[in-house]
C-alpha cells in the first residue's frame, strides 16, 4: 500500500455506499428496541391492551411517515420494502386498471430494477410497457415523455432520485402532465425521502415508494403512499387477513414501523442541514478529484443530484480493479442488489455512456456520518491508486473477459 | 387498568424470546454502528446464512430450499399466486391469508372436531384431472386441531397435485418436518415462535421452478427482491435455534389441559372445540355459553387477561369465525367462542388469573340471569 495519507491497519474502510443502504441511526435504534421485547402486542389485537399500545406505536408511526411527504396518514401502507412497494404500485395499478381497458406503463429507461422487472412481468400478462430513453445527464424529457403517453396508458413510474447516478426528476411537472391526463403518476423515492423534499400534493403524486433502510432506518420495512382524493385504485399483491385497507395483509411489524417512523421524523427535522453539509462535502470530493485526476467524468446532472451522490468515470481505469486496490473505501460500482453481477451499468448505458467507461465508473455515496476528514483521506486514496494502476500498465481494455 | 397482566394471546402473537432480543441486539449495534457498515456486509452475509440454516434445520430442510419473506401471509400469497395456472384446493378451515390469495379455490369440508376430510381431497382430485395445487396447514391457529398432513401430501402426490402447506401454527410445539410431511412448499413464520415481526419463509422443494411475487434485485437465488430484512432474519435464525428444543418439553399441554380442566369444573355447560382430536399444546377454543366473545374479551381485558376471539388479522374485529362454521358449530356457541393461546413462558399463576377472572364473569351471568 502506497495510498498517500496512513489509517491505522485495524480501521474500518471508509463508508462511501450511502446509496446501496445506510447505517440505523442510534437514535432509531432507542425508539425500536422496547418494540422488539416487552411490548409484543400484535397491533391489530386491538381487544386488549398489549395489542391497543402496538397499534397506537404504528399509527403514531404512520402519521411521521405521512408528515415527511405532506400526506394523509391513512394514505400510507406499510411495507417490507421499498421493492415490494415497487412491485404493488406497478402491478397493482395495472392489474386494477385493465378493467377500463388501460393497459400501458411507461417508465424511464434507468428505473430501478424492481420497477423495470415489475414492467417486464405486466408485459408478460399481455400489458405493454414503454421504456422511456432519458437525457445524456440522466433526466427525463417532457416532451418525449408526453409523446409516450396514449389514451390506454393507465401508469407512468418514474424514480425522483437516482440511486446510481443520484439525478433528480422534475418530479412536479410529470405529476402535473398525469393528473391532467387522468394518469396515475408513481414515483420510486427511496433515495429522494428524506434526502429533498417531496410532496404528494404540489407534485401529483399518486403513488410513492419509501424505504426504511435508505433513511437510517431498519431493513425490511418500507411504506407505499397510496391518493385517496382522487382515488388511486390498485389491486392487492399480498391478501390474508385485510391488513392495511386491504391492500397489504400481514402482521404488521410493530418495531420496523416504529423504526421507520422515527427516521422519517428525524430525516424531516434534519434534512435542509443535513443536506447543506452533504453538498461541502460532495463539492469537496469533486474539487479533489477533478484537481488530482482531471481526466474524470462526471456522470448525471452535475447540479441536479442528491447532495450526497457522485457517479465518476476514470477513462481507462476498470472500476473493479480500482476498488480493489482501495481497500480502505467501501465503494461500488452501482446497485448492490445482485452483487456478483459485474456487468457494466445498464443506467450508464441508457446515458449514452461507452461501455468501456461504464465499466470505469464508481457510485460514491455520502451520508449522515461521513465526515470532512473521510471526503480527503477517500480523494488521495483513489487518485493514489488510479495513478499507480495507471503506471503498471492496468486498463480497461475489458479486463472482464479474463 | 389492572396491575396483574396475563397473556394468553400466543397465536396473535408471541413475545421475543430473551435469547432472540439479544441476538437481535446483537445485530443492533453491528449496523448502528457507523463506521462498521463494511465489515458489516460481510458479517450481516454470514449471520443472514446461519440464520437460513437454523430455519432450515427447524423443519428438516436444506437451507437452499429457504425463501425469506415478510412473513407468514407473504409467504402463503407467494405460494399460492406462483400456481395460478394451476386448479386450487384449500381445506375451509385455512388462515385467511390462503383463502383470500386462492378466493376461486375449492374448499374442502372438515369434522366436527376441525380435521380435514380426506376423502374429499381425493374424491376432489379423482373427479377433475387438470393439474392442481392442494393447501393444508399444519395446525389450525384457531381451535388447534392438527391436520394429517403428511397422509394429504401422499394423496396429492398420488394425483399429479403439488402439496403447499401453512406451517404458521405448529414449530415450536410439535414437529414439522418439511421431509417427512413430503410437502412441496412449507411456509412458516418467526413471530408466531419468538421470533421478531415482520419475517417468515416459504420452504421451496428443491428443483421446483417458483414464480416471484416480488420482484427486484435478484436477492433469495430470484425467487423473492428486495434488501434482506437482516434484523428479522438473524431474529428469526435465533428463534428457530430454541424452538427445536422447545418442542420437547410438555408444561404447556400440562396448563392448557389444567386451564380446559377448571374452566369446565366452573361450567359444565361449556363447550371445549377440537377436544377430540390431537391438538397443538397450547391452544384452548371454549365457549361460555350465552355469553358473547365480545363481552368475554372485554371483561377479561379490564380484570388483565388478554385473550382473543379468534384470527388477529383485520383491524381486530370480532366476526364469525368461518373456522367454527366449517365445522358446523351452532351460531349461538360460535358466537360465544374465545381462543386462549399459551407460551413457553406461561406460568401456573396466569392460568389461576385466567381461571379466576372467566369465572367471576361466569358467576355473574348466571347470577342475573338467574
Amino acid at each position: 500500500m502506497t495510498a498517500a495519507i496512513a489509517r491505522k491497519s485495524n480501521q474500518p474502510p471508509v463508508y462511501l455506499d450511502y446509496q446501496a443502504t445506510t447505517p440505523c441511526d442510534p437514535r432509531v435504534l432507542q425508539a425500536m428496541l422496547p418494540w422488539f421485547t416487552e411490548k409484543f402486542g400484535n397491533p391489530s389485537s386491538i381487544t386488549h391492551a398489549y395489542g391497543r399500545e402496538a397499534e397506537t406505536a404504528v399509527e403514531r408511526a404512520r402519521a411521521q411517515v405521512a408528515s415527511i411527504i405532506n400526506a394523509d396518514p391513512r394514505e400510507i401502507v406499510f411495507t417490507s420494502g421499498a421493492t415490494e412497494s415497487n412491485n404493488i404500485a406497478v402491478k397493482g395499478a395495472l392489474r386494477f386498471h385493465r378493467q377500463f381497458g388501460k393497459d400501458h406503463v411507461v417508465a424511464l429507461a434507468t428505473e430501478h430494477k424492481c420497477v423495470i422487472e415489475s414492467c417486464r412481468a405486466m408485459e408478460r400478462e399481455g400489458f405493454r410497457a414503454t421504456y422511456l430513453p432519458v437525457e445524456p445527464n440522466g433526466l427525463v424529457h417532457l416532451g418525449h415523455l408526453e409523446a409516450a403517453l396514449d389514451e390506454r396508458t393507465a401508469l407512468v413510474s418514474v424514480m425522483a432520485a437516482h440511486n446510481e447516478i443520484g439525478v433528480i426528476q422534475p418530479v412536479a411537472e410529470i405529476g402535473a402532465v398525469c393528473r391532467q391526463r387522468g394518469i396515475l403518476f408513481h414515483t420510486d423515492a427511496a433515495q429522494a425521502v428524506g434526502k429533498i423534499p417531496m410532496d404528494v400534493d404540489a407534485m401529483s403524486i399518486d403513488l410513492m415508494s419509501i424505504s426504511g433502510h435508505k433513511i437510517y432506518g431498519p431493513k425490511g420495512v418500507g411504506a407505499l403512499y397510496v391518493r385517496r382524493r382522487p382515488r388511486a385504485r390498485i389491486t392487492a399483491l399480498i391478501d390474508g387477513g385485510g391488513q392495511e385497507r386491504g391492500m397489504r395483509s400481514g402482521t404488521l411489524p410493530t418495531p420496523l414501523c416504529v423504526g421507520l417512523g422515527e427516521a422519517a421524523a428525524l430525516a424531516q427535522a434534519e434534512m435542509v442541514d443535513e443536506a447543506l453539509r452533504l453538498l461541502g462535502l460532495r463539492r469537496r470530493f469533486l474539487a479533489g478529484i477533478m484537481r488530482l485526476l482531471p481526466q474524470t467524468r462526471l456522470n448525471g446532472d452535475p447540479e441536479k443530484r442528491l447532495a450526497g451522490n457522485l457517479n465518476l468515470s476514470f477513462p481507462g481505469m476498470p472500476a473493479l480493479t480500482l476498488m480493489e486496490a482501495c481497500p480502505g473505501l467501501a465503494l461500488s460500482t452501482g446497485s448492490a442488489c445482485t452483487a456478483a453481477e459485474v456487468e457494466p451499468s445498464f443506467v450508464l448505458r441508457a446515458l449514452g455512456v461507452s461501455e468501456d467507461l461504464a465499466a470505469a465508473s464508481l457510485r460514491i455515496g455520502l451520508g449522515r456520518f461521513s465526515t470532512e476528514a473521510e471526503v480527503d483521506y477517500a480523494v488521495e486514496t483513489l487518485a493514489a491508486a488510479v495513478k499507480r494502476l495507471g503506471a503498471a500498465g492496468v486498463t480497461s481494455a475489458l479486463a472482464g473477459t479474463t | 387498568m389492572a396491575t396483574r397482566a396475563t397473556y394468553l394471546d400466543w397465536n396473535a402473537n408471541a413475545p421475543m424470546r430473551p435469547e432472540v432480543a439479544g441476538a437481535v441486539s446483537a445485530a443492533l449495534r453491528l449496523c448502528g454502528n457507523p463506521s462498521s457498515v463494511h465489515g458489516f456486509g460481510r458479517r450481516a452475509r454470514q449471520a443472514v446464512n446461519r440464520a437460513r440454516e437454523a430455519v432450515a434445520a427447524l423443519v428438516n430442510a436444506a437451507p437452499e430450499d429457504v425463501v425469506f419473506t415478510s412473513g407468514g401471509t407473504e409467504a402463503n400469497s407467494l405460494a399460492l399466486r406462483a400456481f395460478s395456472d394451476r386448479r386450487v384446493i384449500v381445506s375451509a378451515i385455512e388462515h385467511e391469508s390462503v383463502l383470500a390469495a386462492a378466493r376461486e379455490a375449492a374448499r374442502l369440508p372438515v369434522s366436527r372436531d376441525g380435521v380435514v376430510d380426506l376423502g374429499a381431497l381425493e374424491r376432489g382430485l379423482v373427479s377433475d384431472p387438470r393439474p392442481a395445487l392442494v393447501s393444508v396447514m399444519v395446525a389450525n391457529n384457531e381451535t388447534g386441531a392438527i391436520q394429517p398432513v403428511a397422509e394429504a401430501a401422499r394423496i396429492a402426490h398420488q394425483h399429479g397435485a403439488l402439496f403447499h402447506c401453512d406451517g404458521v401454527q405448529g414449530p415450536g410445539q410439535i414437529p414439522v418436518d418439511f421431509r417427512a410431511i413430503g410437502a412441496d412448499l412449507l411456509t412458516i413464520s418467526a413471530h408466531k415462535i419468538g421470533g421478531p415481526m415482520g419475517v417468515g419463509a416459504l420452504i421451496v422443494r428443491d428443483g421446483l421452478p417458483l414464480l416471484p411475487l416480488i420482484k427486484g434485485g435478484g436477492q433469495e437465488r430470484m425467487r423473492r427482491g428486495g434488501t434482506e430484512n437482516f434484523l428479522g432474519i438473524v431474529g428469526f435464525g435465533a428463534a428457530a435455534l430454541l424452538a427445536a428444543e422447545t418442542e420437547a418439553r410438555q408444561n404447556m399441554t400440562r396448563l392448557r389441559d389444567e386451564a380446559e380442566r377448571r374452566l369446565c369444573d366452573i361450567a359444565p355447560d361449556a363447550t371445549v372445540f377440537a377436544h377430540a382430536v390431537p391438538r397443538l399444546p397450547n391452544t384452548l377454543c371454549v365457549a361460555m355459553p350465552r355469553v358473547a366473545a365480545a363481552t368475554q374479551l372485554i371483561a377479561l381485558d379490564l380484570a388483565g387477561v388478554m385473550v382473543s376471539a379468534g384470527a388477529a388479522c383485520s383491524s381486530g374485529k370480532v366476526a364469525r369465525s368461518h373456522v367454527l362454521d366449517a365445522m358446523g358449530v351452532p351460531r349461538e356457541a360460535a358466537d360465544c367462542a374465545i381462543r386462549i393461546s399459551l407460551g413457553w413462558s406461561t406460568s401456573a399463576a396466569e392460568i389461576d388469573h385466567l381461571v379466576e377472572a372467566w369465572g367471576a364473569l361466569y358467576a355473574r351471568t348466571r347470577a342475573s340471569a338467574a
